[in-house]
């Protein structure tokens, strides 16, 4: 039988604010424990929460980023249970009136198309703080620093079809999340985590199967890996006549695999209602609106535009726009480079984006800048160096040797483009080489490519290549 | 010195009859002598008062001095006090001293009042007779084998027996009214909203109100005037400006429209007491005013519906005592769970868990709609009562309490029978309206209590209706006779 998978995400993006969503405590990563937790988020008797209105501000930018329905008016209500780290023994978050209503996202998948999945809701909640159950001989620790930190919980319809999908509506959404400055997307760090929901059914069925959460996974290659553990798991169980059982299931990143948290009659009472310090939370038109014009280029905008304005291709326009900055450095490259659209489209997604990769450095803070690139690609497009040799004084570029024609002026990498010298070189080669110019004579033609290499090991790369074949035909064949 | 009223007492201080300092041990004295029987404070803070008090004795004397300087107070131990032990009647808090004053407590502070001590009350303002405390009952001033009410008893008490000018109190369904009515002092709970519930323990935080406990309605004006105002740090406080309550106290009562509701004159309340509320009534058409019989239908729905909202909100707002970062621990926990359920368990009294076992059920998945979304439901009823009757009359009259004060351990064992003695003052809460209660007369030496139910917002004209009946009447200055 053929199974397909229904996998549904429920992303938490930690909202970029200074201070936290019910408590003027700041939001730093990485303090000391417990010393940037007030009175509010200790949950000390008689102190109440007061809502942040950055959070609402940045949960309003998400929707319409995402074209949801806003609620007009969304109610914060208590999710109660027991836990150490939850200091007041109930998390604020929303439950059936959330401030983000329906909306949707177009996601690309890897075979060129497009597919829209349906983002159900996102609310607004509190995060809580942290256990540590390491160094506290037989105790636990608790780090409050993180609670009362805000998330917007983004939920997905379960549209998604494979692990690679789900990793692309992450990806997008991440993506979404930084242009719109609402959230740092670290996910080392833990401001950008998921769940998964995750089933199976027979291709075809329209019911769903019995669904496994998987809990709290904070990067794209565990998401990809856990769904696909998971897909295979339960197709396997089904396959062998068994049953999935409603359970809540942790991904270990060392064994590669899903394991069982609590199963869904050990699923706890939320006993949720709605939270009586907090009045309904209501968004009037001429904010939405003020927010509306505050938005930037979005992704999906920015992608059409580098597509119609410097003629590229949905692939390179959805790479480069993948990111904010990205985009903005691609155009930076172009506009220094006097035009060239598409080599500094090749250059950034190329070499630029490998040495990124290679030294694992951000934009901000690389060697090479849009000018010293835009440089570059101009000596390229005016013939005074080729794409080969193009490659080295890039490489001492990232080194830190200067600009472009720096680089090319101390080394001499300056193209010959001169007729004359380039024929000298070619006559020499070819009274070099007898035999083989015999054998091509005689119609072996591929030997066209050995004489090239011949006249380049002999110029050191600097011949213009165009000329050069042209030149090389003409005598050859004379 | 103690029969006189704030009133009295800041003037006494801003001609150098007596200062600030003689003033609070005096209170302070009289606190020793006589609280060993009636065991209205908790927490005594003699030396902080003596320093507040010369603190304001030179503000006094730079002319810094604002209407209360210097004046004593009491604070319900339920209000959180920077550095004193603030325990909301409860083992639970035996050890929690805040880092923090409450709102209330900062604008008390801020206007040079002199903080006696705090005082008792039902364990976490869960009661109606101040006998679910942890540091056990308050007595009735009036007569020490009767409850003095509760929550706000020791309050009650303390301002009854005149063991502080004046005292705060918190009102979730009557807790501020009730204790007054058995005391026989002037109590108002102000509009929901209008004082900040910063810093104050939560019991149910979309009926709790802290209001004041006075002996007359002037006194309470004085202390409201202090009290009242927005809080940022309170979402559900009123961003409305206060006016100066004092100013409208004298006015005329001609013309004044009253509203007898039917359904508090009806079955259960105390014959001695329906009369002293009718004779009340009387003296109120004297000055002027037209009463009228008014309806309020919903009324016999008002208990059941509050006994289902206020649990359910104390469960949750219970649930951050947990013997984890504060308050009571057990000894020896094994783990998480018996740390959870002993020090719950040891630190909770019974009628606190009972109510977060109530709570806890009506919330839970299967129940919520029929228990927690109906009485939400209800509770618009009773508003809309309310809101038809504001069409017709200008404010509410009726008995405070079905009763005069009871006897120490008469109702504690019956819980519903207990419950039902807030029958009148309970809807005014789910209503989140203002009300009073003033001293009009005795059944069986004890004081019987008159309620006064404004519109929202509507204090000034309380303590208008209050003080006019005060002016002609002397219920309010009766005295009770101490042992010391």
């Amino acid at each position: 039988m053929e199974w397909e998978a229904v996998i549904g995400l429920e992303i938490h993006a930690q909202l970029a604010t200074k201070s936290k969503i019910f408590s003027g405590a700041a939001t730093a990563y990485g303090a000391e424990p417990n010393t940037q937790a007030c009175a509010v988020d200790l949950g000390l008797p008689g102190v109440l929460p007061v809502l942040n209105r950055e959070v609402v501000r940045m949960a309003c930018a998400f929707g319409l980023a995402v074209d949801a329905e806003i609620g007009r008016r969304s109610v914060f209500a208590r999710k109660n249970y027991f836990y150490p780290d939850l200091p007041k023994g109930y998390q604020i978050s929303q439950y059936e009136l959330p401030i983000v209503g329906k909306g949707k996202l177009l996601i690309e998948l890897e075979d060129g198309t497009a597919k829209t999945i349906g983002v159900t809701r996102a609310h607004l909640e509190e995060d809580a703080g942290k256990s540590l159950h390491e160094d506290f001989h037989g105790m636990t620790g608790i780090d409050l620093n993180r609670a009362g930190t805000p998330l917007l919980e983004i939920v997905s319809e379960p549209e998604l079809r494979s692990a690679k999908e789900a990793v692309a509506y992450m990806k997008k959404i991440r993506s979404l999340v930084r242009y719109l400055e609402i959230c740092d997307g670290n996910m080392q760090e833990g401001s950008f985590r998921c769940d998964a929901n995750v089933s199976v059914r027979p291709k075809g069925e329209e019911k769903l199967g019995t669904r496994a959460e998987i809990k709290n996974i904070n990067s794209f290659r565990f998401v990809e890996r856990a769904i696909n553990f998971e897909i295979e798991r339960q197709t396997r169980l089904l396959e062998g006549g068994g049953t999935v059982v409603q359970e809540t299931r942790l991904y270990d990143s060392a064994k590669g695999e899903t394991r069982s948290m609590r199963s869904k009659e050990e699923a706890m009472d939320y006993r949720y209602f709605p939270d009586p310090d907090l009045l309904p939370l209501h968004v009037d038109d001429a904010w939405l609106e003020a927010i509306r014009t505050t938005l930037p280029e979005l992704p999906d905008a920015k992608k059409e535009r580098f597509m119609f304005e410097y003629g590229l291709t949905v692939y390179d326009a959805a790479v480069l726009t993948s990111s904010r900055e990205l985009a903005d450095f691609y155009e930076a490259v172009e506009k220094s480079s006097g035009g060239e659209t598409k080599l500094a489209a090749n250059w950034v997604t190329g070499d630029f984006a490998a040495a990124l990769n290679k030294d694992n450095l951000e934009i901000g803070a690389c060697p090479v800048n849009a000018a010293m690139l835009g440089g570059l690609i101009q000596r390229i497009a005016d013939n005074t160096i080729s794409g080969k040799i193009a490659k080295q004084v890039f490489e001492a570029m990232w080194e830190g040797e200067g600009d472009a024609d720096t680089i090319i002026e101390k080394k001499g990498l300056k193209q010959i483009t001169d007729i004359g010298a380039i024929e000298q070189v070619i006559d020499e080669v070819l009274a070099a080489n007898p035999e083989q110019l015999g054998q091509y004579r005689a119609g072996k033609e591929k030997l066209l490519g050995f004489f090239v290499g011949q006249v380049m090991k002999v110029t050191r790369g600097k011949a213009n290549p165009t000329q050069l074949n042209k030149l090389l035909k003409k005598k050859l064949n004379s | 010195m103690h029969d006189k009223t704030i009133t009295e007492l800041a003037a006494g201080l801003r001609t150098k009859e007596f200062s600030s300092v003689e003033l609070t041990r005096y209170y302070l004295d009289r606190i020793t002598r006589y609280d060993k029987q009636l065991n209205s404070y908790v927490t005594v803070c003699a030396d902080q008062a003596l320093q507040q008090a010369q603190a304001a004795d030179q503000a006094i004397a730079a002319g810094d001095a604002v209407s209360l300087t210097g004046i004593p107070l009491a604070q319900k131990d339920i209000f959180c006090t920077d550095g004193v032990k603030t325990s909301c009647g409860s083992r639970m808090l035996d050890n929690f001293i805040a880092p923090y004053d409450a709102g209330v407590v900062a604008r008390c502070n801020g206007a040079g009042m002199v903080m006696l001590g705090k005082t008792n009350m039902d364990e976490f303002a869960m009661g109606s007779s101040n006998e679910t405390s942890y540091y056990g009952s308050v007595h009735n001033p009036w007569d020490p084998d009767a409850v003095p009410g509760g929550s706000s008893g020791g309050s009650a008490a303390a301002v009854a027996a005149r063991l502080a000018p004046v005292a705060t109190g918190t009102d979730t369904g009557g807790s501020i009214r009730q204790p007054a009515s058995l005391c026989g002092i002037t109590g108002l709970k102000p509009t929901y909203g209008r004082v900040s519930r910063y810093g104050m323990i939560a019991f149910a935080s979309s009926l709790d109100q802290g209001g004041v406990m006075a002996r007359t309605a002037e006194d309470a004006s004085l202390l409201l005037n202090i009290i009242a105002g927005f809080d940022e740090r309170d979402s559900t406080s009123a961003e409305q400006p206060v006016p100066d309550y004092r100013t409208t106290l004298e006015e005329s009562l001609a013309g004044l429209k009253i509203g007898l509701p039917k359904e508090y004159f009806a079955e259960g309340l105390d014959a001695g007491v329906a009369r002293v509320i009718d004779s009340a009534v009387d003296e109120y058409r004297k000055l002027g005013a037209q009463v009228k019989e008014i309806s309020l239908p919903n009324t016999s729905l008002a208990v059941p519906t509050y006994y289902v909202i206020a649990p359910a909100e104390c469960s949750s707002n219970l649930s951050r005592f947990d013997g984890v970062r504060f308050g009571y621990r057990c000894d020896n926990p094994v783990d998480l769970e018996d740390l959870y359920k002993r020090s719950r368990g040891e630190g909770f009294g019974a009628e606190v868990k009972r109510r977060i076992m109530i709570g806890t059920y009506a919330l839970s998945a299967g129940y919520y709609d029929a228990y927690y979304l109906k009485a939400q439901r209800l509770r618009h009823l009773i508003s809309d009562d309310f809101a038809k009757a504001f069409e017709e009359v200008d404010v509410i009259m009726g008995p405070t309490s079905p009763t005069v004060a009871f006897n120490l351990g008469e109702k504690s064992s019956d819980p519903v029978s207990m419950y039902l003695s807030d029958i009148y003052t309970i809807a005014v809460n789910l209503a989140g309206l203002p009300g009073m209660s003033i001293p009009v007369g005795f059944v069986d030496q004890r004081p019987v209590g008159l309620q006064i139910i404004g519109n929202y917002f509507g204090e000034a004209r309380l303590l208008n209706v209050a003080h006019r009946f005060q002016q002609v009447t002397d219920w309010h200055a009766r005295t009770p006779q101490l042992k010391g």
